[in-house]
């Protein structure tokens, strides 16, 4: 071995060693800024000894998470009732994104909403994947967890995209199956969210209402109702959107998901709507979405803006219009509930 | 019924397997099967998918590589990043690992050979990202080395911290990617001039250093699990300027490590590791 020179001196922090002037403070789009939490190094035990007080999601409007929005959100007088993520973008190791995360789970509740899990997928589920789902939800004791019923992965490549799947009984069976599978290992029922499709499969042999009521009978899953989805769909597939909302099984939807969507046109000159999640809550889907919560009362409702993300407040004030909904339909529901009762 | 029976049958393409090669090469048909109400053509329909993939791809690719973004120009790299994602695919639904191939794929770009730099500029992006996400880890302080007792100093081998990485070029990456990061003029920079890099995450946010000669060689036989005396040997057998003390106090403040083990014949003692 060699040991030659090797003379440490005692003064072993000597300021500024390697030239500070090359050095690069950057936190990149997540999170400017510190955040007052607990440090990393207590975090382990911290979370054995306090519990998170918000498990359960309240029926109030929340908010898709976006580092950029943490410290505003945390500071904000205005307590948005919930925050969702997207589950993938906390499956690293470490690092900014789980710090502003815990810093959030410790004052909001939470859902976790998984977008790579390839649920309608053609082959098995990925193990792997599921496992890293697993432990996010270990670890921030989200009151929701949900999917979509889309696919992403084939062949082991990931298109980043959620794609639509026939509506048959072969699939049928297969998300079934695929859905049991995540409610087992992640020890609960998750919810499954409607899509937004563009195109339909010539082999289909149910409705899409039909085949989300019997994915949810059969696996025992709740339902995610996303009304822009079904606003973008119906347009798309040229059907009423108040007809797949009488249809639809409202008795299993725990969440609602509003966004906003763009206009462009098919080949034959029809509307075609996109889910591009970049913009403002369209009026139409405002009014479904009033209907429905009069229908059905009071869910928890998203906010999902991923694109084109605005400020805080703009996202904030998308939130307090459903908040309003909410609560004047809560009034309503009440009433009705108590009038159904007397009667 | 009949026909998904059919297309469940082996040996039969699978739908979603027409579905998803014709989503990335656009010259590629619109795959059976598909339409629109009432059985329409649906070409510009499945070109949603189409785009919505592509551009998704893209996207990622672009926020992962901004300075190689900002080097070539938007229309450029879309074009270019167009041409990756068409041959290689995230290969996990964890989109902050995708690129790992791209700094080869640039290497290989014909139109973008005259910027020689550009790949080893990738790889330092790439390797922010990773520190970015790297596990979270105790950092080694002066105080743990200066615990040790001196004469075990050269026999001290350090434990990597999980966002440390060493980066070698022989072009200018590291003033190349500051610059491009902080929105700073290139004019100044001659892009021939070798440069080591550091990334590392010492506290909350990941910082880019660029290395002194010799640091480069004493930091990854240190990463390699070599004693201190070897590499600090090495170290100035590569660099005749090599300073030992600015190199010890430069590693500690950039938290290149996360622990000290001792091994003195064969006692083993480890001070300090990377359980959080």
């Amino acid at each position: 071995m060699s040991e030659a020179p090797c003379h440490i001196p005692r003064d072993l922090v000597a300021a500024g060693a390697w030239k500070r002037g090359n050095a690069i403070r950057q936190s990149l789009s997540l999170m400017k800024g510190e955040i007052n939490m607990t440090p990393a190094t207590t975090r382990a035990n911290a979370r054995i000894e306090t519990r998170f007080n918000d498990s359960t999601v309240p029926a109030r409007a929340g908010a898709g998470l976006k580092a950029e929005h943490v410290d505003a959100i945390l500071q904000d007088d205005y307590h948005i009732g919930f925050l969702e993520v997207h589950a993938e973008n906390y499956m690293g190791d470490g690092g900014a994104p789980h710090r502003a995360l815990s810093a959030i789970r410790q004052n909001f509740p939470l859902c976790v909403h998984g977008v790579g899990l390839s649920i309608g997928s053609e082959k098995a589920l990925n193990k792997v994947h599921l496992d890293r789902l697993k432990k996010v939800v270990e670890r921030y004791e989200p009151g929701l967890v949900s999917e979509h019923l889309a696919w992403s992965t084939h062949d082991n490549s990931y298109y980043n995209d959620l794609l639509p799947v026939p509506y048959d009984q072969p699939t049928l069976d297969r998300v079934c199956d695929h859905i049991d599978q995540v409610q087992e290992v992640l020890g609960r029922k998750i919810l499954l969210e409607n899509p937004s499709t563009y195109l339909q499969f010539d082999h289909s042999t149910m409705s899409e209402t039909d085949f989300i009521a019997q994915i949810a009978r059969r696996s025992g899953c709740g339902l995610l109702l996303d009304i822009n989805n079904v606003f973008v769909s119906a347009t798309n597939q040229d059907y009423r959107p108040l007809t797949y909302l009488s249809e639809f099984p409202l008795e299993k939807v725990e969440e609602i998901h509003l966004a906003g969507h763009a206009t462009d046109t098919d080949d034959d000159g029809r509307p075609l709507l996109i889910d591009a999640h970049d913009r403002p809550v369209d009026d139409a889907v405002w009014k479904l979405y009033d209907i429905v919560i009069g229908q059905m009362g009071p869910v928890p409702t998203l906010i999902e803006w991923d694109n084109d993300v605005p400020d805080w407040p703009v996202l904030r004030r998308e939130a307090m219009r459903a908040d309003e909904i909410l609560e004047r339909r809560a009034g309503n529901y009440m009433l009705g509930s108590r009038h159904a009762a007397v009667c | 019924m009949r026909r998904s029976a059919e297309i469940s049958t082996p040996g039969k393409i699978a739908p979603l397997g027409d579905f998803t090669n014709a989503l990335v090469d656009p010259d590629l048909p619109t795959p059976r099967g598909v339409m629109g109400p009432g059985g329409a053509k649906a070409d510009k329909r499945f070109n949603v998918y189409r785009n919505n993939v592509t551009v998704g791809l893209v996207n990622a690719l672009v926020d992962i590589f901004p300075a190689v973004h900002r080097l070539v120009g938007d229309a450029f790299f879309r074009q270019m990043a167009r041409v990756y994602v068409q041959a290689e695919r995230p290969g996990s639904p964890l989109l902050f690992e995708y690129g790992g191939t791209f700094p080869q794929f640039l290497e290989s770009f014909a139109p973008a050979k005259h910027l020689f730099y550009l790949a080893d500029v990738a790889r330092l992006e790439r390797e922010w990202l990773d520190a970015f996400h790297a596990a979270d880890s105790k950092v080694l302080e002066a105080q743990d080395l200066g615990a040790v007792n001196p004469e075990d100093l050269p026999h001290a081998r350090f434990i990597r911290h999980p966002a440390a990485h060493v980066l070698r070029s022989s072009f200018a990456v590291v003033s190349i990617f500051s610059a491009n990061r902080s929105g700073q003029s290139l004019s100044h920079i001659d892009p021939d001039a070798a440069e080591d890099g550091l990334v590392s995450r010492p506290h909350h946010d990941v910082e880019v250093r660029q290395l002194p000669q010799g640091a480069a060689v004493f930091l990854a036989m240190l990463m390699d699990g070599e004693t201190l005396g070897q590499a600090a040997s090495q170290a100035a057998s590569v660099a005749e300027d090599f300073d030992l003390a600015t190199a010890i106090s430069g590693m500690l403040e950039a938290g290149v490590f996360a622990g000290i083990s001792i091994n003195t014949n064969s006692k083993r003692e480890t001070i300090h590791d990377q359980s959080n």
